[in-house]
């Protein structure tokens, strides 16, 4: 009796987050050498200049008693290669891409921005239900995307398209996601823009906020407990770097030694609050010196320095074995989504401002033609192409049937519950008896597809 | 077998069926029962002046003389949040994107009226809100924080759960040091595009919190009423808002203040044969299928909002039951987990006696919200309809 209780008490001292002194009479030598171990003071030799204190090891003492401010540290620079009118800003520093390359780069980000713009107009005529465009981050995704190995893993927020159509996710199979048809990989369960490909290992998007990173740094030690020649490529947004989950991930990534590379879009805005709201530091690139982690700010309108700032994170991430932080810099042009009017918290003149001032489209383009990679007849031809190709697929995928009926029940469970097989059968029930009230020519199978 | 309920044609003659052109709203509910709701012709909602006082019948009677302003859902939230900022100086609205009016527009022109120290934005973070909403009740501030969509909640549930719900009872019942000062907004329920985050009703979460008061507003008058009670009340309150409603529902909402009780469950539409239970948008769609069921069915249907799903109003329940003998709880919700589970077995216990038959439920299925199949997941007329009939078959 006795030594069941007392064996009780020690299993609970393990568990709980209150460490007690062991009752007496317990299994000590196991728990209490533990602990001890865990807990072991630093030897610490007398007159030292150093604190040893073990959650601080490298912090030196001192007389002088000083708050660090955040303001009498300079802020993270912005690293740039190419500067608003396409000029390299050290000769020297030519970036290191060929004709090849440097034309799909362009070429995907004026894709992007067309499919934004087409895809915008349709919501607003009633096609689809809801977007959101990527005005002024093309530069971000596509310069990232650039630096990574085609099995790289990804996780993204909501704005990342031009990664996906810079990996090969393909016009209609953006629209099959678009349009919730029974393409859709996601089988019409999701708002538009929330996109996944296995085949080019994009983990499916999740409305809430931040979610994915944790996710991405579980993914991150697989890869690690593989020995995997992978990285993964986790994105959010300044806002979405205000979540719990921001930060539980990076601490994470940061103690566990995960080969993940963040890049934070800071476009300014969370729908309508400013960065000025968001936060007080010195951006997001600031936490990630916080939480020990290697960081490096960028210019996201600079689509090359963004393709070389990723390349270099993700040989830290993979030579090295740690979590890398990417802040990419830019400026939300367009509104939040289509459900936003952003000129109800910012002035027009602003974002004509911005727009006028500086563009990563712009800026390739200038770079390009300073190159004589590219011409403007060569635009108009390519933006006229573009155009075409996606209202093709466009066409396709809108006639295309929604999938079928079953699938509001399937993929709960990887087989469906009972419960769940008995309200299919009560649906079918109602849809039988009451034909004249429910129309499903619009569904894949139509009344077979339940 | 033949079905009695067919045809059902010209049941709403007046009602043009819009063209659904959302693709992704391809509902396939097209026929006669299942059309959209007019919430200019529900007669839940209070049109003209004296439609007011005589269907909302708790308005105290002070006020009912108060001149009536035609006012949609959110603008009656603004109201009241306006009324509780002007009379108690201890109060604040915070919240994700609240400064500029809130993504729903329920915080319009608030901080121009009472200033940005007393209406601001927060940093995007739940938990971080309904933390920040505890420390300030705790203090003896009233905090009316919004969650921006009730799907984005679910960071704050250590916050509301372990925290807001248990306070007063972790501190012995002390004066200050409790939650009972904060009033969570949050816009929730089916909009038919919102797919799974956005269109999520999860009010059965706060079944299992034993200290929060739910509160679902079904309209404009009622909205105005029970978040004025809510602030004023002395513990927390989670107010969900119907985002369907906050535009199509439109009333004459009286222009003085008042509050409406907490707690109490409100009769629509007195009925002998079968009384159906629910709460938020559903109400609509319980008036249109009590009056499908009494054109077709000749079924009288004693309709009941339950306003707050918890604690929930046993005693208007287990009356209108005993009275009635059956019993239909209609909820957007999933069928597990969810309030109808909790009605079901409350009612079984009260009036077992009574019962003329099993309590139905008629609710979400246990799935995720699905953007493409929203129409099919809400409960819909045919839906609520057939589990009238079910019941009087039983």
């Amino acid at each position: 009796m006795v030594l069941l209780a007392s064996s009780r008490a020690s299993a609970w001292a393990r568990v709980s987050r209150i460490r007690l002194p062991p009752p007496p009479n317990t299994a000590r030598h196991f728990a209490s050498s533990v602990i001890a171990r865990q807990n072991a003071p630093m030897k610490q030799p007398p007159h030292s200049n150093s604190v040893l204190f073990p959650g601080a090891v490298n912090s030196k003492f001192t007389n002088e008693l000083k708050f660090q401010r955040p303001q009498d540290l300079p802020a993270i620079p912005t690293y740039r290669l190419i500067d608003t009118h396409g000029q390299v800003v050290d000769k020297s520093r030519e970036p290191d891409v060929g004709q090849e390359l440097a034309l799909k780069m362009y070429k995907d980000m004026v894709t992007t921005s067309i499919m934004d713009l087409l895809m915008y107009e349709s919501q607003r005529q009633g096609r689809i239900s809801f977007y959101m465009v990527s005005a002024g981050e093309e530069g971000i995704a596509v310069g990232s995307a650039a630096a990574l190995a085609p099995d790289d893993v990804i996780f993204s927020q909501y704005r990342e398209q031009g990664v996906m159509m810079y990996r090969g996710f393909t016009l209609d199979e953006f629209m099959n996601q678009l349009f919730a048809n029974k393409f859709d990989y996601g089988k019409g369960r999701n708002m538009p823009i929330h996109y996944m490909s296995e085949r080019l290992h994009m983990h499916p998007i999740s409305s809430p906020l931040a979610t994915q990173i944790p996710h991405s740094v579980g993914a991150a030690y697989a890869l690690k407990l593989d020995q995997s020649s992978r990285i993964v490529v986790c994105f959010f947004g300044e806002g979405a770097a205000s979540e719990g989950d921001f930060h539980a991930a990076l601490n994470i990534a940061a103690t566990r030694s995960c080969p993940v590379v963040f890049i934070c879009r800071n476009n300014g805005f969370a729908i309508s609050t400013p960065t000025l709201e968001q936060y007080k530091g010195d951006g997001i690139a600031s936490r990630g010196v916080g939480y020990g982690i290697d960081t490096a700010r960028v210019d996201g309108n600079d689509i090359m320095a963004v393709r070389e700032v990723t390349m270099r994170a993700r040989d830290i991430a993979l030579k090295e074995q740690k979590p890398v932080l990417i802040e990419a810099m830019s400026y939300r042009v367009s509104h939040h989504s289509t459900s936003d009017d952003s000129f109800a918290y910012r002035a027009k003149i602003e974002v004509e401002d911005w727009k006028r001032r500086d563009n990563p489209i712009t800026r390739m383009r200038k770079w390009l033609e300073s190159k004589s990679w590219w011409s403007s007849e060569q635009d108009q031809e390519l933006r006229t192409q573009v155009r075409k190709d996606i209202l093709k697929a466009f066409a396709r995928a809108e006639k295309e049937k929604k999938p079928a009926l079953e699938n509001l029940f399937l993929d709960v469970f990887k087989i469906p519950s009972r419960d769940l097989e008995e309200q299919m059968t009560e649906l079918r029930r109602v849809i039988e008896e009451y034909p004249d009230e429910y129309d499903l020519e619009a569904f894949d199978r139509g009344k077979e597809g339940l | 077998m033949k079905n009695p309920l067919l045809p059902l044609r010209s049941l709403h003659p007046t009602i043009k069926v819009p063209r659904r052109r959302y693709a992704a709203l391809s509902s396939g509910v097209l026929g006669k029962l299942n059309v959209p709701t007019d919430y200019s012709a529900s007669s839940y909602l209070a049109h003209t002046s004296s439609q007011t006082y005589r269907l909302h019948t708790d308005l105290p009677e002070q006020i009912r003389s108060s001149k009536t302003k035609r006012t949609n859902y959110f603008t009656a939230v603004n109201d009241a949040l306006r009324t509780i900022l002007t009379t108690d100086d201890k109060s604040l609205i915070f919240g994700e994107d609240v400064s500029f009016g809130g993504v729903f527009r329920c915080t319009s022109n608030l901080t121009d009226s009472f200033g940005s120290s007393r209406i601001f934005n927060t940093p995007l973070s739940e938990q971080g809100i309904i933390g920040f909403a505890i420390g300030l009740s705790a203090s003896g501030y009233t905090a009316l924080p919004e969650i921006q969509f009730a799907d984005y909640l679910f960071p704050a549930f250590d916050q509301l759960h372990n925290e807001a719900s248990k306070m007063r009872y972790r501190s012995g019942g002390a004066e200050i040091f409790n939650a009972g000062r904060m009033v969570v907004r949050m816009p929730t329920s089916a909009v038919g595009h919102g797919g799974l985050y956005h269109s999520q009703s999860p009010e059965g979460f706060f079944l299992g919190m034993q200290g929060i008061t739910v509160v679902i507003p079904r309209s404009p008058v009622q909205a105005k009423g029970l978040l004025i009670a809510a602030a004023r009340g002395e513990d927390p309150v989670v107010i969900m808002e119907p985002k369907t409603l906050y535009r199509a529902a439109v009333e004459e909402v009286p222009l003085e203040e008042y509050e409406l009780p907490i707690g109490k469950a409100e009769v629509l539409q007195a009925g002998t044969d079968v009384t159906l239970v629910t709460y938020g948008t559903m109400v609509y769609v319980a008036e249109s299928a009590a009056r499908a069921a009494k054109e077709r069915l000749g079924v009288s249907v004693e309709v009941i909002d339950l306003r707050t799903v918890r604690p929930w109003d046993k005693e208007t329940i287990t009356k209108s039951v005993n009275k009635t003998g059956r019993c239909v709880v209609v909820h957007e919700a999933s069928r597990t987990g969810g309030v109808g589970e909790s009605l079901a077995g409350e009612v079984q216990e009260r009036c077992f006696l009574r019962l003329e038959a099993p309590v139905t439920r008629v609710t979400g299925w246990d799935t995720p919200m699905p953007l493409a199949f929203e129409g099919f997941m809400v409960p819909d007329v045919v839906r609520v309809l057939d589990g009238i009939k079910r019941t009087m078959e039983y």
